[in-house]
Formats: C-alpha cells, sequence, structure tokens
C-alpha cells in the first residue's frame, strides 16, 4: 500500500507543471466539426469541410480570384481558347508542375482526372456531365492534343463562364495519374485508395487523416507556386461550440470554425481574438411541397411569406452568422437579385388566408433538423405562423432522417440550407427553378422536384439562361427569373449565410473566399 | 479442488459447459437480431448516408444494389450473420475502413481509461466501502453515502464539464480535451494503439508526460463514478457480513478487529466483490460514451457516438455488438471466477 502511495505521488510530480498553452509557431492548430467528411477523393467530394480540404491540397485547372468573382485566372491550364462555334475549349497545360509525390504533372494528367469524375460518376460528377460527357463519351470529348494541350469538346454552346467556373469547382481537380492507377483495385480507378488516401499537387499535403478526428497537413516541398508559410496545419475534429471557444480563449487551438452567436458575442470584449466574416453562398429556405392540399394554394404560399420575422431572427438567433436575403441566387453571384421584399405583415397575410378560404388556418408539420441554428429558426417560425391560425408541429429529426424524407416527398415544409456546387448562377437556377419531369421515378431531382413545383415555363427560361453567351444578357435574365420565383415559388428564401472564423490575434492571412471551397491555408502566417 | 475427478463429475461439468455455451450463442444471436432489426427500422437512409445529398436516382440505385437492401430481409440477416461470426462487420461510411479495424484502432483509447479508471475505483472504493460499513451510522457514514450517492445521480457529462471549467479553465492546472495536445497529433506512429506505450517505444518523453497529463481529468472523473460504485456496493456486502454470526464469535475469541474485517468479512465478501469489478469495468469498457464526448477522447463511445450521428449503420451495429459482447465475456469471466474462488459454486 504504501509503496503505491509513493508511486503515485511520484508520477503527480512528474506531471503537475502547469500546461503550455500556446502552439508552436510553424503549426497552424484548427477547431472544426469536419464530421461530415466521408471521401478525400476530389472525384467524390461533395461536403463544405472536405471541399476546403480539396481546395488546399489539389491544384485545379482553373482559380477566380476571392475578392472578385468574375475575374478568373489561371490554375493548372495556363491559358485557354473557346471555338467560335462555342463547343470546343482547348487548354494550354503549365509546364513545370510536379505532384507531391515527384512526378511531373502533364496533359495526361489532367485528360484523366476529367473523365475519373464522369466514370465514377460519384456525387460532383454531374458538375461536369451536365456538358453532354458520358462514361461513353469521354474517349471522344476529353482528349489530349499533346504533352501539355488538352480539348474538350461540351453538346452545346453554353456561356463560357458556365463551364469554366465548372472547372474551378472541386470537380477540376488533377489528380497524380501514375500514383492513383498504382493503386487501383477491380478497376475503382483508385477511388478506394483515394478515399483516404493523397494524389495532389496543391500548397499542402495530406500527412494524416482520421475520420470524425483529425487531418494532418503538412507543406509541400515540391510547390510550383508560392511557398506555404507555415510547416504544418491541424484540424482537429471538435463538435461543441463551447469546446471550440475554450480551446481558444485557453490558445490551445488557433483558430475555431463552429461557434454559435452567443459564444462570438462573449469572445467580443477578448483582445486575444479576432473575428473574420464572409458572405458564403448558402441560404436558408423553407421548401412548401406541392402535395399538400393546404401548400398548393398560390394565396398560401404568398401568405407563409409574410408570417416570417426576418429581421428579428437576424438580430437575435442569427446574429452576425446570417444576413437578410430572398432570393435563389447568393449575393456575389452573377445577377444575384438584392430585393428584399417580404417582410413580417400578418395583417396582409390573413387577408391572403381568407381569399384562399382557410381564415382559421390549418394545421400542417415541419420537418426540422435538430442542429442550431435551424431549430432555433423553426421555433420563430412557428410562433409567428400560429399569429395568422397556421398551427406548425415540428418534427424533429437528425440531418440524415430530414433528408430522407425529403428527398422522399413525404414532407409539408422542410427547412434547410443549400448550398451552390460552382460559382456560376446556374448551380442554384438548376435546383430551384427548373424541374423538367415532375413524376415519381423522374431521372433529375432538383429541389423543385423535391418540393412537387411543376414549372414547365420556367425551366425553359432557365436553359434558356445558361446559353446566353452575352454576361450582361445573361445576368438580367437570372434577375427576372428570380423576381417571379420570389412571387410564385414554394420556396421561402430567408437568409444567406455568412461564414465567422474566431482566431488568436497573432493569425495573419488566413484567406477566407466567398464559397466553402476558397477558403485557403497557403498564405498564413502566426 | 482435492476431490477425485470421477466420471459422474465431469459429465457434469461438460453438461455444464455445453448449456453455457448454448446459452451464450442464444444470447449473441438475440443480440445480432434486435441490432440488425434497430439498424433496419431507424427511419435513416444508410444508402443516402454513402452517396451524399446530391447524389443521381441511379448512382443512388447502384449503391442501394451495392449494399444488398434490394434482397429480402430474412436473406440479408443471414448474409449479417454469416459475415459478423468471420468479423466483418462491414465497412464504415465515415472512415471507409472495414468497420472491425476501425474498432481495434479506438479500443486501445478506451481501454486505457477503463483500467486506470477501474485501479481508481479499487483502491478508493473498497477501503471507503469498508470504512463506511464499520462505522456505520456514524457522520463519516454519513460523508461516504453521500459521495456515492452524488456518482449514482450526477449526470457525468456535466462533472466532466465542471471539471473542465475548474481545473482547465480557470486554475490552469490540467490541459483540456483529447488524448494529448493537438499539435503533438500524428508525431507519434500507433505501434500498440496504447499512447503512453507508443511514446515511450517512440522515445517521445514530451508527448508521454502531455497523454498522462491528458489523462487525469477523464480517469479521475470515471474513476469518481466507479469508486461511488464500488463503495455503494462494499458497504452493503460488508454490513450483511458484520452481521454474521461467525464475525460476533471471532471477536469473542479475542480475534484483532482489523483481521475480523479485512480477513473473515472481506474474505467473504471477495466473491461478490469480483463480480462487482467485473461488471463495472465492462461499463467503463463500453466507452462511458457521455465521458469520451465532453473530452473529445477518440475511443469506442466516441466512435459511436459519431457513427449515430452520421447514420454510418455499420458501425453502429458493430460497435454495438463489440460491447455486446464484451458484457457477455465479463459476465462469463466473472461466473467462471465465482466458481474457482467459492467452492460452493461447483
Amino acid at each position: 500500500m504504501r509503496t503505491l502511495f509513493l508511486f503515485v505521488f511520484a508520477l503527480s510530480l512528474l506531471v503537475i507543471q502547469t500546461a503550455q498553452a500556446s502552439t508552436p509557431k510553424d503549426i497552424l492548430v484548427m477547431a472544426f466539426n469536419i464530421d461530415e467528411i466521408i471521401s478525400l477523393d476530389p472525384a467524390g467530394i461533395f461536403e463544405f469541410a472536405s471541399a476546403e480540404y480539396a481546395a488546399n491540397a489539389y491544384d485545379r485547372l482553373i482559380n477566380y480570384n476571392v475578392d472578385n468573382v468574375s475575374a478568373i485566372y489561371p490554375g493548372i491550364a495556363e491559358s485557354w481558347e473557346i471555338s467560335d462555334d462555342g463547343l470546343t475549349y482547348t487548354f494550354k497545360i503549365r509546364n513545370g508542375v510536379s505532384f507531391a509525390s515527384g512526378n511531373k504533372l502533364s496533359a495526361d494528367d489532367v485528360v484523366f482526372s476529367l473523365r475519373r469524375v464522369v466514370l465514377l460518376d460519384k456525387s460532383p460528377a454531374f458538375i461536369l456531365t451536365q456538358f453532354g460527357f458520358t462514361p461513353e463519351n469521354v474517349k471522344k470529348t476529353i482528349t489530349k492534343v499533346d504533352d501539355y494541350t488538352v480539348k474538350i469538346i461540351v453538346d452545346q454552346a453554353y456561356a463560357p463562364s458556365f463551364f469554366l467556373y465548372c472547372l474551378t469547382s472541386t470537380a477540376g481537380s488533377v489528380v497524380d495519374k501514375k500514383e492513383v492507377m498504382a493503386h487501383e483495385k477491380d478497376g475503382d480507378l483508385g477511388h478506394g485508395w483515394l478515399k483516404t488516401g493523397y494524389a495532389g499537387s496543391g500548397p499542402y499535403t495530406l500527412r494524416t487523416w482520421k475520420a470524425s478526428e483529425i487531418i494532418i497537413l503538412d507543406a509541400n516541398k515540391n510547390y510550383w507556386g508560392d511557398a506555404p508559410q507555415l510547416k504544418r496545419v491541424i484540424i482537429r475534429h471538435i463538435v461543441g461550440s463551447a469546446s471550440q471557444r475554450m480551446l481558444l480563449e485557453k490558445g490551445d487551438v488557433d483558430m475555431a470554425r463552429n461557434l454559435t452567436a452567443d459564444d462570438l458575442k462573449s469572445l467580443e470584449s477578448n483582445k486575444d481574438i479576432k473575428i473574420q466574416k464572409r458572405a458564403k453562398g448558402r441560404i436558408y429556405y423553407l421548401g412548401l411541397n406541392q402535395k399538400n392540399k393546404y401548400l398548393k394554394i398560390p394565396e398560401v404560399r404568398q401568405a407563409l411569406k409574410y408570417l416570417i420575422d426576418y429581421k428579428g431572427m437576424e438580430q437575435s438567433i442569427l446574429r452576425g452568422k446570417a444576413t437578410l436575403h430572398q432570393a435563389f441566387l447568393p449575393e456575389g453571384f452573377l445577377g444575384a437579385l438584392e430585393e428584399t421584399p417580404f417582410s413580417l405583415d400578418i395583417e396582409k397575410a390573413k387577408a391572403l388566408l381568407k381569399k384562399a378560404g382557410f381564415e382559421n388556418g390549418f394545421t400542417v408539420n415541419m420537418d426540422t433538423r435538430s442542429a442550431e441554428p435551424v431549430t432555433s429558426m423553426a421555433l420563430s417560425i412557428q410562433s409567428t405562423f400560429a399569429k395568422a391560425g397556421i398551427k406548425v408541429e415540428i418534427i424533429p429529426g437528425d440531418g440524415k432522417q430530414t433528408l430522407t424524407k425529403y428527398r422522399a416527398r413525404r414532407h409539408d415544409i422542410y427547412i434547410g440550407d443549400w448550398g451552390p456546387d460552382y460559382m456560376d448562377p446556374h448551380t442554384n437556377a438548376d435546383t430551384f427553378a427548373r424541374n423538367p419531369d415532375n413524376s415519381n421515378d423522374a431521372k433529375f431531382k432538383p429541389l423543385a422536384w423535391r418540393n412537387a413545383w411543376d414549372i414547365p415555363e420556367m425551366t425553359r427560361k432557365t436553359d434558356a439562361a445558361v446559353l446566353e453567351r452575352d454576361t450582361a444578357k445573361r445576368a438580367q435574365m437570372y434577375l427576372d427569373l428570380q423576381r417571379e420565383h420570389q412571387r410564385v415559388s414554394p420556396f421561402v428564401v430567408m437568409f444567406q449565410d455568412i461564414e465567422v472564423v474566431a482566431e488568436r490575434a497573432n493569425v495573419k492571412n488566413f484567406i477566407l473566399g466567398p464559397s466553402f471551397d476558397s477558403n485557403f491555408y497557403q498564405y498564413t502566417t502566426k | 479442488m482435492s476431490e477425485l475427478l470421477t466420471r459422474t463429475t465431469l459429465v457434469r461439468t461438460l453438461k455444464q459447459t455445453v448449456r453455457i455455451l448454448v446459452m451464450l450463442a442464444t444470447t449473441f444471436l438475440g443480440l445480432l437480431l434486435i441490432t440488425f432489426l434497430i439498424g433496419r427500422v431507424v427511419p435513416i437512409d444508410p444508402v443516402l448516408a454513402v452517396v451524399g445529398d446530391k447524389a443521381s436516382p441511379q448512382v443512388y440505385e447502384n449503391a442501394r444494389i451495392a449494399m444488398g437492401l434490394d434482397l429480402p430481409l430474412w436473406k440479408q440477416f443471414l448474409i449479417y450473420i454469416g459475415n459478423v461470426v468471420t468479423g466483418d462487420f462491414g465497412t464504415s461510411v465515415l472512415t471507409a475502413n472495414p468497420v472491425i479495424d476501425d474498432i481495434l484502432r479506438v479500443f486501445p483509447a478506451t481501454f486505457e481509461l477503463a483500467v486506470t479508471a477501474t485501479v481508481i475505483g479499487i483502491v478508493l472504493g473498497i477501503p471507503l466501502g469498508i470504512f463506511s460499513a464499520v462505522k456505520q451510522g456514524s457522520f463519516w457514514d454519513h460523508v461516504m453515502r453521500v459521495i456515492g450517492l452524488f456518482g449514482h445521480s450526477l449526470p457525468i457529462f456535466w462533472l466532466g464539464l465542471m471539471g473542465l471549467m475548474f481545473f482547465y479553465v480557470r486554475l490552469d492546472l490540467l490541459p483540456g480535451p483529447g488524448r494529448v495536445d493537438i499539435f503533438y497529433e500524428g508525431i507519434v506512429t500507433p505501434v500498440t494503439g496504447f499512447l503512453m506505450i507508443d511514446s515511450i517505444l517512440a522515445g517521445e518523453w514530451e508527448i508521454f508526460r502531455n497523454a498522462v497529463y491528458h489523462l487525469i481529468l477523464p480517469a479521475s472523473l470515471l474513476g469518481y463514478y466507479s469508486m461511488a460504485y464500488l463503495l455503494r456496493m462494499t458497504r452493503s456486502f460488508m454490513i450483511e457480513q458484520l452481521r454474521q454470526e461467525y464475525i460476533l464469535t471471532a471477536r469473542v475469541k479475542g480475534v484483532k478487529e482489523w483481521n475480523v474485517i479485512w480477513g473473515h468479512a472481506l474474505g467473504n465478501c471477495a466473491i461478490p466483490l469480483i463480480t462487482v469489478i467485473a461488471l463495472s469495468f465492462g461499463t467503463l469498457l463500453e466507452g462511458s460514451v457521455l465521458t469520451e464526448t465532453v473530452f473529445a477522447w477518440p475511443g469506442l463511445g466516441l466512435y459511436l457516438t459519431n457513427s449515430l450521428l452520421n447514420a454510418d449503420m455499420n458501425a453502429v451495429l458493430g460497435s454495438t455488438i463489440v460491447v455486446g459482447a464484451i458484457f457477455l465475456g465479463v459476465n462469463l469471466f466473472s461466473d467462471f471466477l465465482y466458481k474457482v474462488v467459492d467452492p460452493r459454486a461447483r
């Protein structure tokens, strides 16, 4: 017994020293909720956090300026030409780029990477296949001219910016053909391996990845551009805002990425912490299922848009984390509509409901994901709807549950969010204002389909906008489209997301771009 | 032990063994059936978890068929049993690794925590329980009972958060969540999976110190709950024993009080105590889900939580089965000990 006591005492002496509360100078440590990451293969990446990883670990053919989205600049593609008929794009590939593996990058890798996205047909594949590429035709449509020239043939004369912006997305990442094919199994093009592996040429390389636990990135010694400033970036999965804040205040992490409005507010007075903000493309909206006998009536849809306390929510629940926005194109996109015609107006809503014959209101369900800020928003909406006699039953569930129901069109009202997939306006027009086939077994199931909104006329307008090659005219088409959409659609667009990053005062140049895949660590210093 | 192994006892032992094995197999099958059914009735679409939110219907359908979800339920269950028996719990959606590999990877973290907590629980809980029983009804007994009661009723996550607030945030005495400070992550290559051992093997003393340091708070917290439980149990076993006639006899014979308590009485409590310790260890092993979540401790409990939150059904069911199997094993083990220690049970 006595020896045990002595042992414990000695052990305590060994460890009782004050904790070191700062991170090393050349390592960036981040607390970030990364449990959504299910794949690290650029051909399969489709979540916010993994897209950010790809942006820092892989190079893309083309990039856009984060402070001026309409300016695109060369990435792995040094220059490009578009044929007069608008169908053929020829890209000159940058010479002198090496992958982290040491392999030289050439047209072969580019052709392989783009074809691979189409052949694997994972979630992001549509970003390329919407240009008519199929597994059968990629051998003809995406081809190598010589070691540093690639030719791509699309199926219609689209607005050039539409195609180029799609190449600025994760789907336009270039992977190391030799490295990937060395790990191929049963003709999977190396997907099984790359889901947790790395074969890129970006400023940072993957050192460690443990799902829902940690990502460790090391500076790429072979990087062809400006050398990354820090030797390592560690992203630690921390779920709760309270825990993230605690680690940040103690200096155990340099950055916290998922703080709630309350936690941010309490950091305002802390001199050691600074806050970076940036409006992101994600928008919060309600989807009203047109299969519901009440919600399919135009006056009811209109009334609901006047029964939401936009201002109140913006100032309380969302304080600094979202901004009022009522059109399907987020601010920062070509042709984004900034008008906000709706505000809380109970009398007006009541009059509209009376016109529809529901003076006494009705009862409706709302599927709500159990996560903030969505839960609080749902409660606010429930209370304002009640003022016009509409009784909302909130059905809580986790994200996967509510989404399962939504995709099967079994909801009444769905409260959710939507992030654009690439920086061209078509990305959201395609899902909010286009529904080529409203039948239950349709091939395409955009958000308009999920809410059973049959819109042949608006679908035609959306299709026309993407073929308009005059940018000013095209912007006008989207403005008109959104105005009409605002008026008649079963979507109640409410807010645009603002991403907030809280960081230690000594962290500099963490680049927070307009999209979730344009946050960059390359120039970050401490 | 000295009894001769006659034919009859041999037959009896065999019969008993068979009975135990049959019972184990049926319990395990029941566990499998229940986990399987839970996996099928939860309103979560496992395919969606694999293909993500925006996949085309074709991709979705292919994934559904690849996962065997188009087969009739009974067929799916048979396939499932066949897989589990061969240690194949399928692939985790989240990590893209075989679930069994994941479990093996995270288990040492939980084991590290559970062993430390159990040691704390035994070293403190049993003596305090005895003390409490001997001083039954005194002021100190009431103090012990309150300690025991708190460990029974205070929510562990709350106490964990308070512990962090106090020792980490306010006093700066102990480090925050995680197994090591974050910037130490990924330096030591896992050999055994036990960070303390691995860091010693790698000669990374700084990291070893840091890891010990990180273990103190969560292990003490779990140790407290284990201690409270053992204290309550020891107290009631001891009180039971101290009332027995043989204790009175021993005292009348003039045996020293110390020997009466630590020898006679405790000796007779040993058997039920072993069972209780084994069971509490099993409980700790299941990952003490909440503790691991509060302390971002990457063990089985946190793995289970993450899998649940992400509808990673293979991982959820795999972990559940492993936890269930551990419980069965612990139970069997304590039964066996019982038989070894207590001749009456043979």
